[in-house]
């Protein structure tokens, strides 16, 4: 019972952060505070869905790996394709670069 | 919710002004669709939905990789 609400809160929660990050993402002004909502809050928005999906199925009867394994990948991968869509503004938007400090 | 968030990536994969901005909206958008994924396999109850999020977590983010790197380098493959 209590196991229920809590992953229906979980859910709920996930699914808010998941909304939150798209709305950064659709009213931000700029690339780099766009970056922001979707990298941080949707990645949250997933883990909170994948913790109540394991917690479901750990009340059943087999404990599977598939939550485990997205959790874990999607951790690893979404730091790198964030620094690397930052290392391609950078590159297509040098003016973003701060200036070199003057020659003494 | 979720089907909102993916209706708002969608809307900045359409305008989004520069290059980059397509490529976030297109990773917001596969992780969205990851999450309706588990969605609806914690609803119907089978496994098979956790394996296509699994495989759809993988594509995405070599998708992502490959687009950001064609962005720095003009080429993906050296």
């Amino acid at each position: 019972m209590l196991l229920d609400y809590l992953i229906a809160g979980l859910l709920l929660t996930g699914g808010g952060f998941a909304l939150i990050g798209s709305y950064g993402l659709a009213r931000l002004s700029d690339f780099y505070k766009r970056l922001h909502g979707p990298t941080k809050a949707t990645t949250l928005g997933v883990g909170c869905i994948l913790i109540a999906s394991s917690l479901l199925s750990l009340r059943g009867s087999a404990l599977s790996l598939h939550e485990l394994l997205i959790t874990l990948f999607l951790l690893i991968s979404a730091p790198v394709s964030a620094h690397l869509l930052v290392k391609a503004a950078l590159h297509l938007d040098p003016r973003a670069k701060p200036p070199l400090p003057p020659e003494q | 919710m979720l089907a909102l968030a993916m209706v708002l990536n969608l809307w900045r994969v359409l305008r989004g002004p520069a290059l980059p901005d397509r490529i976030l909206a297109l990773d917001t958008l596969y992780i969205n669709a990851l999450a309706l994924l588990v969605l609806l396999g914690i609803r119907f109850g089978t496994t098979l939905y956790f394996e296509v999020a699994l495989v759809i977590a993988l594509l995405g983010f070599v998708g992502t990789i490959a687009l950001a790197r064609y962005v720095l380098r003009q080429d993906i493959i050296e």
